[in-house]
């Protein structure tokens, strides 16, 4: 059973010109097994909450908590977040040059598990992971993202996701930039994962389409670093046909 | 042996260009005074802990050498006229013409054309206190292709004059190892000359010595030429290690690849690499591309990094540098923390990954695991620091 609580979450991103307030106020419990989708407009916060949450050392939060399975992220590192069962999917993943894929998915499998995962149904299981997602199986010689062009970048992300099967996950745009081959084999990467219908699931994106292939449970417009409402699938619909602009107005307004 | 011809008229080439980078050469040594530090080449550098090396009276021998030779390469004692025939150049700074001028000894290893040796040829030179010189030539005849290792162990104030001529189509492994014992300096020069069509690698490794201070000269002795020069290094303080690089692209169609890293650590470590590259107006569609990465451990440690590019022709194919010289890459630990990877582990990938770059290169396995190893130890020191502050 994996809830994922956010209550009244206030955070700063730390700038040159020192902190700058980007969330305000952000509340959401997320169930096991609940998928939930966050929209909202470029600049409004997202992936200031996911790295907020994941303990990004560019981020503070100022006050309210963040809660996995009654555990405050806050008092943990970043590694020991993940330890806990927290999973980001980035926005944008980022190069690790000379550090190939296998080693570091056997170094993160082994830092999470606290021991070395078998050899040979590891072996396996990393391939049949990056075959999942359709990547070749020379990917796990290469480095970490290194020259993977944008779509593999998203595929590799959700490989991890199937691999180190954590508790909760937040997957920040893991929609944009894909073709719409690479966004139905990413969409079954993510309901493989959700299958095991324990997990708790944040889903962020800004179109409509990937929701075609992953159910949600709620969607949510983000806007002005608060959630500024929530309803189910068909709220995504009315964002389709109408965009953010009604509450960018009313968050000015505020 | 047409390289040996044309080494001369490299030297004649470079005194033509009017270029405050690269000293005119001399085998002169009242062309090279002793450097007060003010100088342009000798700004960077603790000019006073080279004293040794800048002294022509002082008393010198060489080192005990060690080699592997196999059948065909031949290592022959030469004189100085002959030594300065073969050479690809002459000395451009004191430490290199006192060690041409005063070694003990001169050696010409030759590496006959059309051989190809599988097995690194390794020459290893150890010594055991007090101030050496060397000069020695190598050439490689065209066609030939081997892996050159010298390496340089226990304590010394060596001062080095080498040459490494390269033939038509040749391809050379060049590995070099400083792995002095502490109270050891090292300065010198090395000039490589890439033939028509041949491919250069070298690599550089720095891992010991109080002082390393190396300048490496590179031209071509003829269009076609590869060259790819990488070098890796590990400065504790308060070492000071410094790689002077002047690629010279004097032909066309010639490619150079430039690639040194260095991690620093502790108090007063400085390293410094100067990446000098001219493109002459004879030199169209050459390639050429410097980088030089700097990953500075601890508070405390310096490095200096000027990549400088000359180009005299409008005509080139690509020209880059690069560089840069910072803390951990905070984005990379923090990619590797969020999959469950402590800091320590992350720090170790993301060190290990910046070297690995370079070390895979090297292509000779135990040189390889011993900088890997080297490269633990450096971690492992690291960590050493952390757990005391
Ligand atoms: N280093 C920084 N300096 C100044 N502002 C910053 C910095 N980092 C982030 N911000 C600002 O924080 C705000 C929120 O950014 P965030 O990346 O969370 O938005 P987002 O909702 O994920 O947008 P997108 O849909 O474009 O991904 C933006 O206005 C951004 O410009
Ligand atoms: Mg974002």
């Amino acid at each position: 059973m994996s809830t994922l609580v956010i209550n009244d979450l206030h955070a700063n991103v730390l700038t040159s010109d020192g902190p700058k307030e980007i969330l305000k106020g952000v509340t959401l419990t997320i169930n096991p097994g609940e998928i939930h989708a966050l929209m909202g407009p470029n600049g409004s916060g997202k992936s200031t909450l996911a790295y907020a949450i994941a303990g990004h050392p560019k981020y503070e939060i100022t006050s309210g908590t963040v809660t996995l399975d009654g555990v405050d992220l806050q008092e943990l590192t970043v590694d020991e977040r993940a330890k806990a069962g927290l999973y980001l999917a980035m926005q944008y993943p980022v190069e690790v040059p000379g550090v190939s894929v296998s080693n570091f998915l056997r170094t993160a499998k082994t830092a999470l598990d606290g021991e070395a995962p078998k050899v040979r149904t590891w072996v396996k299981d990393v391939q049949a992971a990056l075959e999942n997602l359709q990547l070749d199986k020379s990917f796990s010689g290469r480095s970490v993202n290194e020259g993977f062009s944008g779509g593999e970048k998203k595929r590799h992300e959700i490989a991890q996701l199937q691999l180190l099967n954590p508790k909760a996950a937040i997957l920040d745009e893991t929609d944009s930039g894909l073709d719409i081959d690479a966004l139905k084999i990413v969409a079954d990467g993510v309901n493989e994962y959700a299958s095991a219908g324990d997990k708790a699931i944040v889903l962020i994106t800004h179109y409509t389409r990937i929701l075609r292939y992953i159910e949600p449970t709620y969607v949510h417009v983000f806007v002005d670093g608060k959630i500024a409402e929530s309803g189910g699938r068909e709220l995504a619909d009315k964002l389709e046909a109408q965009g953010y602009e009604q509450y960018i107005t009313a968050a000015a307004n505020a | 042996m047409t390289t040996v011809t044309d080494a001369p008229n490299v030297a004649g080439a470079i005194e033509s260009v009017e270029s405050h980078l690269h000293p005119t050469p001399s085998w002169d040594l009242a062309d090279h005074p002793v450097p007060t530090g003010r100088e342009e080449i000798w700004r960077f550098s603790p000019v006073k802990k080279l004293k040794q090396l800048l002294d022509a009276d002082a008393e010198g021998g060489s080192l005990d050498w060690e080699s592997d030779v196999p059948e065909g390469v031949v290592v022959t004692s030469i004189g100085v006229e002959e030594a300065q025939a073969l050479a690809a150049e002459a000395p451009v700074d004191r430490v290199s013409a006192i060690a041409a001028k005063n070694a003990v000894q001169r050696t010409h290893i030759d590496i006959p054309a059309d051989a190809v040796y599988d097995e690194p040829i390794v020459f290893t030179g150890r010594g055991s206190g007090g101030i050496a010189r060397d000069h020695y030539v190598v050439t490689v005849g065209a066609n030939a292709k081997a892996t050159l290792i010298f390496r340089w162990e226990g304590t010394a104030s060596y001062a080095e004059k080498s040459d490494f001529v390269v033939g038509d189509g040749a391809e050379l492994n060049l590995v070099t190892v400083q792995d002095w014992d502490e109270g050891s300096i090292h300065g010198g020069q090395r000039s490589v000359v890439v033939g028509r069509d041949a491919h250069v690698k070298t690599v550089t490794a720095s891992l010991g010595g109080d002082v390393v201070r190396l300048q490496e000269n590179m031209s071509y002795g003829g269009p076609g030429g590869e060259l790819e020069s990488y070098g890796v290094y590990f400065v504790d303080g308060p070492q000071h290690v410094q790689h002077r690089l002047f690629v010279d692209h004097n032909e066309p169609h010639t490619k150079s690849d430039v690639d040194y890293r260095g991690a620093l650590q502790g108090k007063g470590a400085h390293a410094v690499w100067i990446g000098d590259v001219l493109i002459r107006k004879v030199a169209e569609s050459i390639a050429t591309f410097e980088s030089n990465k700097n990953l500075l451990l601890t508070e405390g440690c310096q490095a200096d990094s000027v990549p400088n590019l000359e180009i005299e022709t409008g005509e080139i194919e690509d020209a880059g540098h690069a560089s840069s010289t910072g803390r951990f890459d905070e984005e990379q630990l923090f990619y590797l923390r969020s999959r469950g990877i402590s800091e320590k582990e992350a720090r170790r990938l993301v060190v290990h990954g910046f070297f690995w770059e370079i070390i895979r290169r090297i292509d000779v396995e135990d040189i390889e695991q011993k900088l890997l190893a080297r490269v633990e130890e450096e971690l492992e020191l690291l960590e050493q620091t952390q757990a005391e502050a």
